[in-house]
């Protein structure tokens, strides 16, 4: 083992982990946006509208993630033309991080359910009891509290994603562990590479789990 | 049957028993009562070693528990116990409760077993209810499985740890009636209980504990004969004991 | 919409040999359940005896089992899947690194190597179902098993497990669909399993919605059987009263 070329490649693997690090922040954002809307419409009134909410959840939780992910590098560029009428290029970034927001929202739906059920429904009956409309109860007093409750879930499906982005190497997107790769292997120490970034993920997720742990006794209190 | 030689244990700083000496004799009923976390159920489950101590030796029908050679499991295949809880296994059926640990420990042969467990269970008037499991039967009468499975071992010695305190009112009866018949045919046991009317009736010797002590070692009729002899704390407990 | 559908696409022929495109997603779909039922068996194997070592007075012991918990959920199973296939045969004693890498055929390598990684990944997830299931029961259980006189491994393979794995067949069974989805990383080596075939007939036949379409089916559907059958495992052994029995 040598690991002597791994200090002049830190520039490359560094540009590859911001790719990693934007795909996390950008997929946890837009798949906790569509996650909390999958959940209000798992738990609207309307049956068609909850039915629909909840095909889509158990879609996306039967198939693997790196199929959706295939199917979309594919797929996005096809759609946009069928949209727009015209070729757009859209690299594999963005069909990546499309593929990432729809899958995560599925697991992201769940928990907020799970959250928003676990707040007593007297919550709801005493915000409407003053004078507030479903939607504002919900945003201004059911959402804050279910939110609080279900962080530390929330969190450790975002480390699941981190670990997760990496399987955009099967679309030739350049991420953290992609460029650990190729220079490994443009400087023909392939092994030593991995090992690296191995380790690199085991220790981001590793502290952010114990993060993670720590803050849920803390709420727990 | 039972010595007990100047136990004490810790959990860490804090001492759960304090220098605690006594003994039973064989065919002996030996009561043990005093308030909640006086060390009266830490104490008996000393006697089986569920729960090691620090200091001092417990001494069953000759074998030292000190002794880092002796062979706990073999040990406590001799000790009958009832716990609080009843603890039956919930997976296996009433006669399977019975039959598991004469197969596993004892090396009994499976019909010899079962045919013992179906006659204890006659005997605490549960035939009926063999084959069912745990969660179908009442508190009283998962009890007096608890007591048929222990039997069952043919232990030399029983313990029992609150047998009764996990009962609804109505259901008590029906277990104490199995542990006084018990005493009767000459059981060695040692029962921590707050059922003094069983103390009174069967008991040969009655135990008072606080705060990890003994404070009370005597006789059943010195116990309940004359109260102004007794300990201050003994005669609280007893007062408050005595009310309902 | 000017994509031109066409499900027939399935009955046509591959151009290689005889074969028809719907051969490769039954030899794909054969791979997929050989991974992960191979995966799932060294899984549940190891993941409770790990689960075991967790709930075990022994420091040392439970510590070794944390140990492993913690490294193998906490880096990415494809870059676990890259150390299992490209690195660890290189670390192999010699004859074994012939055998591995010029005596076996490349889909055998690439089915051992994946086998292994999926099991030991998901051992690890088993074994924190595991503890969890063995911690959700009573105390006294284990009190009332060694007051009987069985010894330590008794206690577990006649009260414990036998009720932990009752109580934590929901958990388990998502475990199990999750390592069918997770063979997909087998393509990433070239294993011809379902993924990889789906991608294959798709470039081959250039009809991308059919073979994406067909894909997700199966799976959607493996997924729904895998479940059914799940839950009849759970009804064939449900006890009445379980927890509720054992105290309060």
């Amino acid at each position: 083992m040598d690991f002597s070329s791994i200090p002049a490649a830190l520039p490359a693997l560094w540009d590859g982990l911001q790719t990693t690090l934007q795909l996390l922040v950008l997929g946890v954002l837009g798949g906790v946006l569509l996650g909390t809307l999958l959940a209000m419409m798992r738990l609207a009134h309307n049956r068609l509208v909850a039915n629909l909410a909840a095909l889509y959840v158990n879609y996306f939780r039967s198939i693997p993630l790196l199929l959706v992910i295939t199917w979309f590098y594919f797929a996005v560029p096809f759609a946009l033309r069928e949209i727009t009428g015209e070729d757009t290029p859209v690299g594999a970034f963005a069909s990546c991080l499309v593929a990432f927001v729809m899958f995560e929202a599925a697991y992201f739906c769940e928990i907020v359910r799970a959250g928003i059920q676990a707040i007593p429904k007297g919550q709801m009956s005493a915000a409407q009891a003053l004078g507030m409309t479903y939607g504002q109860s919900m945003r201004l007093i059911v959402l804050p509290q279910a939110f609080r409750k279900m962080t530390p879930l929330l969190l450790q499906q975002s480390i699941i994603l981190f670990q997760d982005t990496s399987l955009v190497y099967s679309v030739g997107l350049i991420d953290f562990l992609n460029a650990a790769r190729s220079r490994g292997d443009i400087v023909g120490q392939p092994h030593e590479f991995l090992i690296v970034a191995g380790l690199v993920y085991f220790v981001v997720s590793f502290a952010a789990s114990q993060l993670v742990k720590r803050l849920q006794k803390r709420l727990a209190v | 049957m039972i010595s007990i030689q100047n136990v004490s244990k810790w959990y860490g700083d804090f001492q759960v028993l304090g220098d605690c000496t006594t003994q039973v004799q064989k065919g002996e009923v030996v009561v043990v009562c005093g308030p909640s976390g006086s060390g009266k159920s830490t104490l008996i489950k000393c006697v089986n070693s569920l729960e090691p101590f620090q200091q001092g030796d417990i001494v069953v029908d000759g074998t030292s528990l000190a002794d880092p050679k002796t062979d706990l499991p073999k040990l406590r295949a001799r000790v009958g116990m009832v716990f609080q809880h009843f603890e039956l296994f919930p997976h296996l059926t009433v006669t399977e409760n019975l039959t598991l640990a004469q197969v596993k420990v004892l090396g009994r042969g499976k019909a010899e077993a079962t045919e013992k467990g179906l006659a204890l269970l006659e005997r605490v008037g549960l035939k009926a209810h063999a084959h069912k499991h745990p969660g179908q039967l009442s508190g009283g009468q998962q009890q007096r499985v608890a007591i048929a499975r222990a039997l069952a071992m043919d232990p030399v010695v029983m313990l029992f740890d609150e047998p009764t305190s996990a009962l609804d009112p109505e259901m008590v009866n029906e277990v104490l009636d199995v542990m006084v018949q018990l005493a009767q045919e000459g059981m060695t046991m040692m029962c921590v209980t707050h059922e003094m009317g069983f103390a009174r009736k069967v008991a040969n010797r009655v135990i008072f504990m606080d705060r990890g002590s003994i404070v009370e070692d005597c006789a059943k009729e010195e116990f309940f004969g004359d109260v102004s002899a007794r300990s201050e704390r003994a005669r609280q407990f007893l007062a408050k004991i005595l009310q309902h | 919409m000017d994509y031109n559908w066409d499900w027939g696409v399935f009955f046509r022929s591959t151009g290689i040999g005889e074969e028809i495109y719907l051969d490769w997603f039954v030899a794909g779909l054969g791979w997929t359940v050989a991974v992960a039922l191979a995966g799932w068996i060294v899984a549940l194997l190891l993941g409770s005896l790990l689960g075991v070592l967790r709930t075990l007075p022994n420091r040392w012991l439970s510590g070794l089992a944390t140990l492993y918990v913690d490294l193998f959920r906490n880096v990415p199973l494809l870059v676990q899947l890259f150390l299992w296939y490209f690195l660890v045969p290189d670390l192999l004693p010699e004859p074994l690194e012939l055998w591995f890498k010029q005596d076996l055929s490349p889909a055998t390598s690439a089915y051992l190597s994946v086998v292994v990684c999926l099991g030991l990944f998901t051992a690890a997830r088993v074994c924190e179902q595991v503890r969890t299931g063995i911690q959700a029961l009573p105390r006294g259980q284990t009190a009332a098993a060694l007051a009987l006189g069985l010894r330590t491994g008794q206690v577990y393979r006649q009260v414990l497990l036998p009720q932990a794995f009752r109580i934590i067949i929901p958990p388990l069974t998502s475990e199990f669909l999750n390592i069918f989805k997770n063979s997909s990383v087998a393509s990433l080596i070239g294993l011809m399993e379902l993924l990889a075939q789906t991608k294959q007939t798709a470039e081959f036949s250039a009809h991308l919605f059919e073979a994406f379409t067909l894909a997700t089916l199966i799976y959607f559907t493996l997924n729904m059987s895998l479940m059914l059958f799940m839950r009849w495992v759970e009804k064939k052994v449900a006890v009445p009263g379980l927890l509720a029995a054992g105290g309060k």
